[in-house]
């Protein structure tokens, strides 16, 4: 039932997620529309994106990364965050799993088109890099009063 | 190489309680390796920290919990969700070598770093190979003197 520590192979929870690869590729090949910017699930950070009357929450999961080393940039409403995570290999020791993503990343998320792209901040924490986009003030919903 | 897993599990207090809606739990990528002196266990477990972590040893058994904790506004509506929880669980087998009782922890940006060390007892210990050759030169001048008593010439091999 546990992932054992000393064996290489995995046990029930990662024949239970091939599986869920397997049923998600199947649906994969279904003539689905899919978005052009959409990546494969378990691509490196995952994202969140929530939104409130005032702005939209970003929120990637990336942990263990230099955040002064991210680049990030908006382009009207196309959000792109790339950088790269370095987990350093200890050369003396045996490995019995790799799971943790190594390498560069990039990953695009398209807003909705009220996106303010003069008004964003990010922060990163417990890594955790959240970006807020505040919404165009034109966007929002009005109270319309009757003469 | 994947981010976190989802995996579908039970929590055997809300089978009680709940009539067996199972939960959705993260499995936190984890890197493992081991050198003389214990395993090291990397986990990934971004938006956890040091407060909301549990660490249970249980016999042989080591028991990992986190909870998310993100900022999130009032009124908050989600759009798009690769990570459709707040709570981390995976549990390991630890064999009986490790010093269970002894397990060092440390938390930076989202990563836990669990190192286990090994009993001193089981530790390898460098077993010092003595000049073999010499020993083994010295007998191959001895065979061939013996030999030469003998009217054998050749060494075997």
């Amino acid at each position: 039932m546990f992932g054992s520590l000393t064996r290489g192979d995995g046990g029930l929870f990662d024949e239970f997620r091939r599986l869920q690869e397997e049923i998600d590729s199947l649906f994969d090949q279904w003539p689905a529309t899919m978005g052009v910017r959409s990546v494969v699930r378990g691509t490196f950070p995952p994202i969140n994106v929530a939104a409130t009357p005032d702005q939209f929450e970003v929120y990637l999961f990336a942990p263990g990364i230099d955040a002064k080393k991210l680049e990030l940039s908006i382009q009207q409403n196309l959000l792109t965050v790339a950088g790269e995570r370095q987990v350093p290999v200890n050369e003396a020791a045996t490995y019995y799993r790799r799971e943790r993503f190594t390498g560069e990343f990039r990953r695009a998320v398209t807003l909705p088109e009220d996106a303010d792209p003069d008004r964003v901040d990010a922060r990163y924490r417990d890594g955790v890099l959240q970006i807020s986009v505040k919404r165009k003030e034109s966007a929002k919903p009005r109270m319309i009063t009757l003469n | 190489m994947a981010a976190n897993q989802e995996v579908v599990g039970r929590q055997a207090d809300s089978l009680q309680h709940e009539a067996r809606r199972p939960e959705i739990v993260l499995r936190p990528a984890t890197d493992i390796f081991e050198d003389d002196d214990g395993i090291t266990l990397q986990m990934d477990v971004p938006g956890a920290s040091k407060e909301r972590l549990t660490l249970q040893v249980n016999r042989d058994r080591l028991d990992v919990e986190a909870e998310v904790q993100i900022d999130m506004p009032e009124g908050m509506e989600a759009l798009y969700a690769d990570v459709r929880s707040t709570r981390y669980q995976r549990t390991f087998a630890l064999s009986s070598e490790l010093e269970t009782g002894n397990i060092d922890a440390k938390f930076k940006d989202g990563v836990l770093t669990l190192r286990i060390p090994k009993r001193q007892e089981v530790r390898p210990r460098k077993i010092e190979v003595r000049a073999a050759r010499a020993v083994a030169a010295g007998a191959r001048r001895r065979f061939c003197a013996a030999a030469r008593w003998r009217g054998r010439t050749k060494w075997p091999g």
